[in-house]
């Protein structure tokens, strides 16, 4: 059977293959389709959203221990979070197979950093696979099932943005069952201790000798050979990429990355006069190729940042005097054209936190979400965002450089609260600080699609344990501050932001209303603009909503009156707070003139 | 590769450009090609520009559209299609909606302009560009959310699959109770032709 499948459900659809039992993740673009279509589509694998990588990894250890096959996914940045048992589990191996997705985002299309992970396939010493399309997304996730447990080790399957979001044809199999292994008490394995962390070091190394050989043989490291002198070392998308540029070209064609087929990239490289090295990001092949000694040149005519595309694979060969024209585009492109970033959604509580932030000034520390977008203009009102949790720490440490005469405020969502931020909560209330911490609990990890979390009250397999209530765990931090504020209450939270400012010690205010979208999209009495009334003011249109629209009518200064879009309007209200004519009213007490 | 034929999808979030492309690569798929489709989800979606590539063919490689490559751009905004333009071919063909959406970037300051007449400028650069009212259809439609559905009627005349096939895809990949409707839309659309265009 052949189905279309983007290679996150590939990836899903192999760990069903594979006979997985348990999958942990937190979600995270562009890896989160994972876990979902796991939970949508193969039910006999217990999936799990965990509130964050670290511990995502964790309980998949636990599982492989446990003598079951597990999948841990992530986004690339995730992978830092969860260094710390990666680098570890790396000396222990594994009862039942263990594989790590770790997908990147070149380009940074939602991220903040495009950190190339395959370094941390070499970091920990484990193999990695690198698929080029959603097929190889699916047998690579089996196959690293196998190597797994063959070569007693956690494996990484690393997926880009492209790989993982596009759709490609897909050939399905049935599933196997999982190898039926029991957890076996071994301390020399299982427990790091240095005496025994120093013995599982020599079978790292030996382990690595053994992949070694291995990687020469497995065909996923195959030779194209199409007959040229010309050859070309790559994988992953760049592999599509070369392909579609110059498919004559013959192919060292790289899919089993750590270790590298250092041998076999010598007689490559041997049989032809000129090789080149295509791969997007770091240099990491070419900077292993060369250490090994074997001549090659990749980053001299690619580039190193962001995403590569044919465009630039074929600027590429073009500088390497490989090919002699690349295919100029005809059409010109239009100039002078307004950007549209990406904005919050109509009727979203952020707004009103961010309108409350911008009106008093204060410096505002952000982090990893939705709410990160209060940094785009109009709003305008985000001073820092680093990492998941990083919101607190950031605020802590410049209120006490700075002092308090000016507020440092730090903004949260719920689902990065319970990631990294109940640590952050700690220090200010351990160290004193006079930070002032907003959580915007919107009751969903919204950027993603709108997953489950601790606070919630539902996991992903759908049960109900009910919901952590963010104001207990704060309070048992020994919060002494804490308030709850509708944000679609623009006085109120205005008054409610600079009480908790002035009082000392760290306080917290968490934000009560729901994302208009999950569960159900909320959708109220819609407001209109009075156009008779309106003065083209603009003040409606600093609050960036999208349902906010300027009309064709203007002011005698030449200035737009205001229209609201009615079928996308939720009615928050907060538009009518702001218009200082109070001409925006609910539609049904709207009469025309 | 020169016998894959490229559709670029461009619309704002929220108007349907996903669904639109996986009707395409359905179609692609069940009428017996190789097809790759390449979009991203995330951040961009919220409002911002979202834009899905589709290469059918004999064997795809690149899951994107080359630069200056695009057989189709399909538009579901104005400023939209006149921002992907010169991602066309220039014996490609634009099928674009009349539909006008301006960001509050522009609304709430002067630093920017939204074109006075995005689909005159296209047809300065593009020589096919069908404009279809495709707003005002769904209007009479009784459903404004029909916009992308209207649009893949007039693309599909530029695609080598039959009426049962598109229609088929169409039940496949709409929620039931749409899909009347939608196939309606589809046939308003496959209804709209460039003369210009021999084919």
């Amino acid at each position: 059977m052949r189905e279309l499948m983007s290679g996150n459900e590939a990836v899903a659809r192999g760990a069903y293959e594979a006979g997985v039992k348990l999958a942990a993740a937190y979600p995270g673009t562009p890896s989160t389709e994972i876990l979902e279509t796991l939970s949508a589509r193969y039910r006999s694998i217990y999936s799990q959203w965990s509130p964050n990588e670290k511990v995502a990894f964790e309980v998949g250890i636990g599982a492989s221990i446990g003598g079951a096959r597990a999948l841990v996914t992530m986004k690339h940045v995730g992978v830092n979070v969860a260094a710390d048992p990666l680098m570890t589990f790396a000396y222990t191996g594994v009862n039942g197979g263990f594989v790590l997705v770790s997908a990147d985002d070149p380009e940074m299309h939602s991220s903040q950093n495009e950190q190339d992970n395959r370094y941390y396939a070499k970091f920990a010493q484990i193999p990695m696979l690198e698929p080029s399309d959603s097929q190889e997304s699916k047998d690579m996730v089996v196959t690293a099932f196998e190597m797994s447990e063959i070569f007693d080790t956690p494996v990484m399957l690393r997926m880009t943005t492209r790989i993982s979001h596009s759709k490609g044809i897909v050939a399905i199999n049935n599933p196997v069952a999982g190898p039926d292994r029991k957890f076996v008490k071994d301390p020399s394995k299982y427990v790091m201790i240095p005496s025994n962390a120093r013995n599982r070091h020599v079978v790292v190394a030996e382990r690595l000798e053994k992949l070694r050989h291995f990687t020469e043989e497995t065909p996923y490291n195959r030779i194209e050979d199409n007959g040229s002198r010309i050859g070309v070392i790559t994988g992953g998308v760049s592999y599509q990429y070369a392909k579609e540029v110059a498919p004559d070209f013959d192919y060292l064609k790289i899919g089993l990355s750590f270790p590298l087929p250092l041998k076999k990239i010598e007689q490559f490289v041997k049989s032809h006069d000129k090789v080149i090295v295509v791969e997007e990001l770091e240099p990491y092949y070419e900077e292993q190729i060369r250490a090994a000694g074997i001549m090659v040149e990749g980053k001299k005519y690619m580039g190193q940042l962001g995403e590569l595309s044919p465009k630039r694979v074929a600027e590429g060969f073009l500088r390497a005097g490989l090919i002699d024209e690349v295919h100029a585009a005809s059409i010109t492109p239009q100039e002078d054209m307004f950007p549209r970033p990406p904005v919050l959604c109509p009727g979203c509580p952020h707004r009103g936190a961010f309108t409350a932030l911008k009106k008093l000034k204060v410096t505002v520390t952000g982090d990893i979400g939705c709410y990160t977008l209060g940094v785009m203009k109009p709003l305008n009102a985000l001073d820092t965002c680093i990492c998941m949790g990083a919101s607190i720490g950031n605020a802590i440490g410049m209120e006490r450089v700075k002092g308090s005469d000016k507020g440092t405020v730090a903004v949260i969502g719920d689902s990065t609260f319970f990631h990294s931020g109940i640590t952050g909560i700690l220090d200010a209330v351990y160290n004193q600080s006079n930070v002032t911490t907003i959580i915007l609990d919107n009751r969903a990890t919204a950027m993603t699609g709108g997953q489950q979390h601790p606070g919630t009250g539902s996991t992903l397999m759908g049960e109900r344990p009910g919901r952590v209530e963010i104001d207990e765990v704060v309070k048992a931090l020994g919060v002494k501050n804490i308030r709850k504020l509708d944000a679609y209450q623009l006085e109120e939270a205005l008054d409610v932001i600079k009480e908790e400012m002035e009082k000392p010690g760290p306080s917290v205010i968490i934000t009560t209303r729901p994302c208009v979208l999950m569960p159900k999209r909320i959708m109220e009495e819609p407001y209109v603009v009075d156009l008779d009334a309106c003065t083209g003011c603009g003040a409606c249109f600093q609050i960036s909503c999208p349902a906010i629209a300027a009309s064709e009518r203007t002011n005698k200064h030449g200035h737009p009156l205001a229209v609201i879009d009615d079928t996308i309007c939720t009615g928050c209200t907060l538009c009518a707070q702001v218009c200082p004519e109070e001409c925006i009213i609910l539609k049904s007490q709207f009469v025309e003139a | 590769m020169d016998n894959t034929q490229n559709i670029l999808i461009v619309g704002v979030g929220g108007q349907g450009v996903l669904l639109a492309s996986e009707i395409i690569s359905a179609a692609a798929m069940n009428g017996g090609l190789d097809v790759k489709k390449s979009e991203v989800h995330g951040m961009s979606q919220r409002g911002g520009v979202v834009s899905s590539h589709v290469r059918i063919g004999p064997k795809v490689y690149s899951p994107v559209i080359e630069y200056g490559q695009a057989d189709i751009l399909m538009a579901f905004e104005q400023a939209e299609g006149l921002r992907a333009v010169d991602w066309m071919k220039a014996t490609g063909v634009a099928v674009i909606s009349t539909t006008k959406l301006v960001p509050a970037i522009v609304t709430s300051s002067k630093a920017f302009n939204y074109p006075d007449d995005p689909i005159a400028d296209m047809k300065k650069k593009a020589k096919h560009v069908i404009a279809v009212p495709a707003d005002k259809i769904a209007g009479e439609l009784g459903n404004p959310r029909l916009v992308n559905t209207i649009l893949l009627g007039v693309c599909s005349n530029y695609m080598p699959f039959s009426t049962e096939l598109w229609q088929q895809m169409i039940r496949e990949k709409v929620k039931e109770r749409f899909v009347d409707i939608n196939l309606k839309a589809f046939d308003r659309g496959r209804e709209v032709k460039l003369t210009a265009v021999g084919a």
